[in-house]
């Protein structure tokens, strides 16, 4: 088997800083409080996806599942350790980023395609598929900003959909529309699988994971704590949830669960 | 958790690693749809659309026209006043509204930079692009007015006006990649900027001749005044687009030539420090943003 992604021993460091202003700044020094406080979002992760595998990524909010994915896709760079891609990289992470509210559906298709990488025969050639399957023919011609949320992200995920990369980054793009769509959207995936593609898949819809990956990763603040079969890795991350429950039930706050 | 060693593989590359500028420029097709999106965008839902464009320059003309030309007496003191304003006024404005909008070109597309990797140097490359299609009805207007007032074509106006837009152009683009990328991690930077921007409209003879500092400042003043690259971009283009039809005894700064090619280098070199570090820092885009 080939490998078509590596993540060798992969660390990485934020710095979240408390003060902009000076004022701020000047206020917290004062004080004695800290400016900026680092924190390790990825400690020595290391993990090969073979090509044609689909691997669900799975764990709690800020246990570093979005960190990983933005490293594959280059949009970060490591701070130590290296990271491999065969292929070109595309993701469904956060679709919409790049469609622009005042310009049409139909210009958008060919903007965001190009953003995602595609040429612009390709986004000729699938033009047609990509209209089909968002469903918003009858408003290409006006300005994104007057579609409904659902017909937005119909759309971008439409566009993203059908971007034939050989690595696949798909972070909570699931999430999207009614169930129907939803339904659509699973469908495509596992075409896309089918083809044989890569695949990275971030959801918190553990029960959707299982069914559609052949391989489970948790990982827990920051680690990676298991590799292996997708039930394993949900068994784990549902210990997580039942454990960040209790721990909020006594802490006596239900404050919701943490950064994402 | 060890990892089965992987044998080396051609195949297998960083992500992301492969930005840069040339990169950039290969990409024509998304950069072309990148710059209509902010021609597009930036006037849609007004009345005048793209005529807007023309409004500011007109309106910042007459008002230099008729405070300083007019009403101070700069129209008696320079022939062709308009013509001489208006040459060094282009000119300044590609250089303000380039600096103006590559250094909000990264903010401005934090969602962007935060979620796709694309070549960073897309987002102030396109805007240097739409400061010059705005560029252009300016130069068309100057040129109308120019052969109006007795302007003919000639090798040497060609020249000038070919290097004093090279000067602006490399400039621009090279301070802009530096606060482009600066502007990421200090946001004050764009407010400096606007605020610079009235004093380099000041700080060039576009509204005045040079020899009003000659003949009021200190020597060390000219200097400092002459050594500014863009007193010399002006002076080219009023080299060729006022001078040739005017025929009073205006003298340009000594040694224009010889200054305006140590101009270009100077911005050539810029322009590579400001590439450069918007390369290193572009690194920490996604997660400043």
């Amino acid at each position: 088997m080939t490998p078509s992604i590596v993540i060798d021993r992969v660390t990485k460091n934020f710095t979240l800083r408390h003060a902009r202003s000076i004022k701020e700044m000047s206020v917290r020094a004062f004080r004695g409080q800290s400016l900026s406080d680092r924190f390790r979002a990825l400690d020595e992760v290391s993990l090969t996806v073979h090509q044609g595998e689909t691997v669900a990524l799975m764990g709690l909010n800020g246990s570093g599942k979005s960190t990983l994915l933005k490293l594959i896709s280059g949009v970060m760079q490591p701070d130590e350790g290296s990271v491999r891609v065969r292929g070109r990289v595309a993701g469904l992470i956060d679709v919409g980023a790049g469609l622009h509210p005042e310009l049409t559906g139909r210009e958008n298709v060919f903007l965001n395609g190009a953003i995602l990488g595609m040429s612009r025969t390709e986004i000729e050639r699938k033009f047609d598929a990509i209209v089909d399957f968002s469903g918003v023919e009858r408003f290409l011609d006006d300005q994104v900003k007057f579609y409904s949320s659902g017909m937005f992200m119909r759309l971008a995920f439409s566009i993203a959909a059908h971007t034939e990369p050989d690595v696949f980054l798909i972070d909570e793009a699931l999430a999207v529309g009614d169930p129907p769509f939803r339904e659509k959207c699973l469908d495509r995936i596992r075409e896309l699988r089918g083809e044989g593609r890569t695949m990275v898949v971030v959801a918190h819809d553990i029960r959707m994971l299982v069914g559609l990956c052949d391989r489970g990763v948790t990982m827990r603040q920051g680690r990676l704590i298991f590799d292996g079969d997708t039930e394993g890795a949900a068994r784990l991350v549902r210990e997580d949830r039942a454990a960040r429950r209790a721990a909020g039930r006594t802490a006596g706050a239900a404050r919701g669960e943490g950064r994402g | 958790m060890t990892v089965t060693p992987v044998s080396a593989d051609d195949g297998l590359r960083a992500p992301g690693g492969d930005g840069g500028l040339r990169r950039t420029l290969q990409n024509k097709y998304l950069l072309r749809l990148l710059v209509r999106r902010e021609l597009r965008a930036r006037y849609k839902g007004s009345l005048l659309g793209l005529g807007w464009s023309y409004v500011r320059p007109a309106v910042h003309f007459s008002v230099y026209f008729f405070v300083i030309g007019v009403f101070l007496g700069m129209d008696r003191q320079i022939e062709d006043f308009p013509i001489y304003l208006f040459s060094g006024m282009v000119l300044v404005h590609l250089f303000t509204e380039t600096l103006h909008s590559t250094t909000r070109s990264v903010t401005g597309n934090a969602p962007l930079v935060r979620k796709v990797f694309l070549p960073r140097e897309l987002f102030p490359t396109a805007s240097v692009l739409v400061s010059l299609v705005h560029f252009l009805p300016g130069l068309t207007i100057l040129l109308g007015a120019a052969v109006a007032a007795g302007w003919r074509p000639s090798p040497e106006a060609f020249g000038a006006a070919a290097l004093g837009f090279a000067i602006v152009a490399v400039l621009g683009f090279g301070i802009g990649l530096l606060c482009a990328a600066v502007n990421v991690l200090f946001r004050d930077l764009e407010q400096a900027v606007d605020i610079l921007m009235i004093v380099v409209t000041w700080s060039v003879p576009m509204i005045y001749p040079w020899t009003h500092v000659q003949a009021q400042a200190p020597g060390w003043v000219l200097d400092v005044y002459l050594a500014n690259p863009l007193v010399s971009a002006v002076s080219l283009f009023q080299r060729a687009f006022w001078r040739p039809g005017a025929d009073g005894d205006f003298a340009f700064p000594p040694d224009l030539y010889a200054r305006a090619g140590v101009s270009l280098a100077v911005s050539v070199l810029v322009f590579a420090a400001g590439h450069a570090a918007f390369g290193r820092m572009q690194k920490r885009f996604a997660q400043e943003l």
